[in-house]
């Protein structure tokens, strides 16, 4: 949590990052980890031009998700500027060794909604002590934030009908009941990657 | 502690998109703080919604949103103090929210042979209930409607397939008839909510005293 990490990390951040584009030749995310890094930049600096990066691609995002889970444009405008706030507020919070950023504003997003859409209420799972927070490992930092991307371009090539199901569910159009159990998307790589981490967490406790 | 009972895919699924009613978010966040390999899938599951989320076509905001977020700021101060919440006793800390408490807070009612529940207060789509059943003693027949979730905290209960421990989340359908008894040696305390309504019917007027308190 210290300042001094702000820019010398962008800077091996951006390095690694053409190491790895040469190296697998395939689509990454335009800037996944530079909004990891905008979102460190707001937590460190308080950084109000970092903050207004993020607001102008996450907050359009978040109105539509809300618009499309049932709120009218006045109340997902409303309800996108509290998760903005709260991404703000809470930036605290965000890992970027354990999420990319669109997901920590998507559980953001999907809590605002159960509390103004649903009136109901979300207990959450206890939070895990990670340890004074060292530097974190650039690699897991950029494999974690380039996940949504690749998750993205899985999404995009499932046969419409499968995604549109996908979608639905997370849109709050099905009940729990009528979620699919399989969502025909590779998540065991990101299971693993986080079971890993769990794992080794678990090591340095006990 | 190895958990051999899991939450399902669907209903972790359910958890992620929000849309488990109050009663089994509950019995999911408390499982979860449990169980590293339920919390690694759900994690996988988020990342499903923040895929979508960043692929969704955008609807632009208001003419002056920015500027009012950038207002809205100035008077928000930045929570700097991470301070993870642990529970130390019986209950993870998503029920002891809802308990105020460990288990010494637990307003238990007894329900006869040494069995006590506490229902605790979630909105009326499903209940949660705490289930307190003294070793060797079986589970009252607690009728599987609807979809039930039944959570060990403390002891184990088993039946004729299998046995499960603290940790260990039973998932049934209406489909299952089964006896299950507390095993002996230590009592066992449940965590246990259902989506179907609440059967023992002669007891409803005192029940309804703790749903509705809140």
């Amino acid at each position: 949590m210290s300042d001094q990490t702000g820019f010398p990390r962008l800077a091996v951040m951006a390095q690694a990052r053409t190491g790895l584009l040469r190296r697998r030749e395939t689509v990454l995310p335009e800037n996944a980890v530079e909004m990891a890094e905008l979102v460190l930049r707001v937590r460190d600096h308080q950084d109000t031009a970092a903050f207004a990066t993020l607001f102008s691609h996450f907050a359009p995002r978040v109105k539509a998700f809300l618009m499309k889970s049932g709120a009218g444009a006045t109340l997902a405008e409303e309800c996108a500027q509290d998760v903005m706030a709260t991404l703000w507020q809470k930036a605290h919070l965000f890992d970027p060794e354990r999420a990319s950023v669109a997901t920590w504003i998507f559980t953001i997003a999907r809590n605002r909604r159960i509390d103004a859409l649903r009136k109901s209420r979300r207990a959450e799972p206890e939070e895990l002590d990670w340890g004074p927070e060292a530097e974190p490992d650039q690699g897991e930092v950029m494999e974690a934030q380039e996940e949504t991307a690749r998750l993205g371009q899985a999404l995009a090539q499932l046969p419409a009908k499968q995604r549109a199901l996908i979608e639905r569910a997370y849109y709050g159009e099905l009940s729990h009941s009528e979620i699919a159990a399989e969502t025909g998307l590779p998540l065991g790589t990101i299971k693993s990657r986080i079971r890993l981490a769990l794992d080794k967490l678990r090591h340095h406790m006990s | 502690m190895t958990i051999r009972h899991h939450l399902s895919e669907q209903l972790l699924t359910a958890y992620a998109a929000g849309q488990l009613p109050e009663a089994f978010n509950l019995v999911v966040a408390t499982h979860v703080s449990l169980c590293d390999e339920c919390r690694a899938q759900l994690m996988a599951f988020d990342a499903v919604g923040g895929a979508l989320m960043d692929g969704i076509d955008a609807v632009a905001m208001g003419d002056n949103a920015l500027a009012a977020a950038m207002a809205r700021l100035e008077g928000v101060p930045q929570a700097t103090q991470r301070a993870p919440r642990k529970a130390a006793g019986i209950l993870p800390a998503p029920l002891a929210d809802y308990v105020a408490g460990d288990l010494a807070s637990v307003r238990w009612k007894r329900i006869g042979g040494g069995v006590k529940q506490a229902i605790l207060p979630t909105d009326s789509e499903a209940s949660v209930r705490l289930l307190y059943i003294p070793a060797g003693t079986a589970v009252p027949d607690h009728g599987h409607r609807g979809m039930e979730l039944t959570l060990v905290l403390q002891g184990a209960f088993a039946d004729e397939n299998a046995r499960f421990n603290r940790g260990d989340i039973e998932i049934a359908g209406e489909e299952l008839e089964h006896k299950p008894v507390a095993l002996a040696g230590e009592d066992c305390i449940c965590l246990a909510a259902t989506d179907a309504p609440l059967r023992f019917r002669g007891m409803l007027p005192r029940l309804a005293q703790p749903l509705f308190r809140i």
